[in-house]
């Protein structure tokens, strides 16, 4: 049985300028990050006949949060399409790329554009990060019904008793979540694209202040302003496209238990270990093959539960593993090579695919591994939101 | 038994809950003192989030019952970050009620520093009145911080 993941190739990676605080519109940094990527695949606009996005236009929690919906870039780039969508109810953000896939599978579409944008830099750097979440004896609804009349008003605080929990039951540490602070910003050296560079020690992790313990400045992504593309074409296209293609090897995107921030049976790991399962269900490798990994990091604690989830190692010995030296160049997993959200910037979700597939084609730069990984694992989400992904370099 | 502990608010805001015709009821229970979770009438399953029918027995007999008000610190961490200026650290717990196994609520325990709620900590219920709201909160169960 062919899964459908296996119908479809990453053709094109593009990105747009990203910082902090750039100023720029949403559609503007979209249509750059668009062109780019329609422009490394060898296609034209006239090609593009697909277009998605994660969260869409009406899913803004927040400024900055949820760039263009799918009618203003097909309108911008005055696209043909014969499919679009635009959903943060997904397995994770990359829920946009499998849901891409499922439609070029279908038959509905053949290359299909998709993007993820944020502009939070500039919209917290204007108004203050408090600014931009409930408060102001704001009515609470939706995701935050049962919590924001608690004072629990930021993904901080959703992720916080998370890693509390991680740490009595495992007796992980301060210093293991550190290091995969440390580890990350010695990566971003490497990637002229990252905003945060200055080099960094387990010291400096420990002195930074606290937001909810035990999770301190230095375990949050750092926001910035930026755009991602991808485009995803039929696999028809693999031969001749101008750069090596990226296969789906499979797709992770079950969600098993409670998609709850606080009714979830194991708090200690949450949706991730229902996705991890799904993909590797789904593939005939394991573990053991995967050369790097990718994974969400909107905070450091969330490294360890996908790396528990995935089985990169055991329940419970992520942070063991990652003060172990794991994560680095030289280590048993590469991980986070571009620096992750924590030291590169926050793109939520897509800037992992782009270096996933970046390194998968050999052309990260001073950051590329040696030598070139075959099979990379990405994964996005925390807490109820969860999804990933294999992707290699040659068929399986 | 612990003394009633006369509480400060130490949230300078608190977000009002959407009226929902289904979980209205949570959020003035402790009108008189008593925390109250949906239950089934059928097979005495507690449901929270309050939902119907009952996701044990699909029975659709449900009403809110009253529970004792004790619990156990699942999780917890103390928020320090001024999302509003001002704000000092609270702490942000969730609770499992002894009623039944994975009955939880997020709340505060308040009554106590916020450092030192810890996983494992026996805590009842309290609350807070505020917003036209009664806010289920938790104190130490042994009214000390212990």
């Amino acid at each position: 049985v062919t899964r459908f993941e296996h119908t479809c190739i990453v053709s094109g990676l593009g990105q747009s300028r990203i910082g902090r605080r750039l100023g720029l519109s949403a559609l503007q940094l979209t249509t750059e990050s668009c062109l780019n990527a329609v422009a490394d695949a060898g296609l034209t606009l006239a090609d593009v006949d697909g277009l998605c996005t994660y969260p869409g236009g009406d899913a803004a929690s927040s400024a900055g949060y949820g760039g263009p919906p799918p009618a203003a870039v097909q309108d911008a780039l005055r696209l043909e399409l014969n499919w679009y969508e635009g959903s943060a109810e997904l397995p994770g953000q990359l829920g946009a790329l499998v849901a891409a896939a499922m439609a070029v599978a279908a038959g509905l579409c053949r290359h299909v554009l998709v993007y993820r944008t944020v502009t939070e830099s500039t919209a917290q750097g204007t108004r203050a990060r408090s600014a931009v979440l409930p408060g102001a004896e704001a009515v609470a609804s939706g995701l935050d019904y049962w919590t924001a009349p608690f004072g629990a008003v930021s993904a901080a605080n959703w992720l916080a008793p998370l890693a509390g929990r991680h740490f009595h039951e495992y007796g992980t540490t301060r210093e293991q979540l550190g290091a995969v602070a440390v580890t990350q910003r010695a990566y971003a050296q490497s990637n002229p694209n990252a905003v945060l560079t200055k080099p960094l020690t387990v010291d400096d992790y420990l002195a930074a202040r606290t937001i909810s313990s035990p999770l301190c400045l230095l375990d949050c992504d750092i926001p910035v302003d930026g755009s991602t593309a991808f485009v995803l074409s039929h696999r028809s296209h693999a031969d001749g496209i101008p750069h090596p293609p990226v296969y789906i090897e499979a797709v992770g995107t079950a969600m098993r238990g409670r998609p709850s921030w606080d009714q979830y049976a194991d708090l200690a790991s949450m949706a991730a270990a229902g996705a991890a399962a799904h993909l590797w269900e789904r593939s005939t490798l394991s573990p053991g093959d995967v050369d790097c990994a990718q994974l969400y990091d909107g905070f450091s604690i969330l490294v360890l539960v996908w790396l528990e989830a995935m089985g990169f190692c055991g329940r419970g010995e992520s942070g063991p593993f990652v003060a172990g030296g794991a994560l680095g160049p030289a280590g048993r997993l590469p991980t986070n090579t571009s620096g992750g959200q924590l030291s590169a910037g926050r793109l939520h979700g897509f800037g992992h695919i782009h270096e996933a597939c970046s390194q998968l084609r050999g052309q990260a730069g001073a950051r590329q591994l040696s030598p070139i990984p075959q099979v990379v694992a990405v994964s996005a989400g925390g807490g109820p939101i969860a999804g990933c992904l294999l992707l290699t370099s040659e068929p399986v | 038994m612990a003394e009633t502990i006369r509480l400060e608010d130490p949230l300078l805001r608190r977000a009002v809950p959407a009226p929902d015709p289904l979980s209205d009821f949570f959020w003035h229970s402790g009108a008189d003192g008593k925390l109250r979770i949906l239950r089934c009438g059928r097979c005495g399953f507690h449901i929270h989030p309050p939902s119907t029918p009952c996701p044990r027995c699909l029975g659709d007999d449900v009403a809110p019952a009253p529970v004792s008000g004790l619990g156990v610190v699942q999780a917890c961490t103390v928020n320090v970050q001024e999302w509003i200026s001002g704000q000092p650290r609270y702490s942000i717990a969730i609770v499992e009620l002894v009623e039944q196994p994975g009955l939880r609520l997020t709340s505060n325990v308040l009554g106590c520093e916020p450092e030192a709620v810890h996983i494992g900590q026996h805590v009842r219920v309290n609350f807070i009145a505020r917003n036209g709201i009664h806010y289920p909160v938790f104190t130490p169960a042994s009214g000390r911080c212990s």
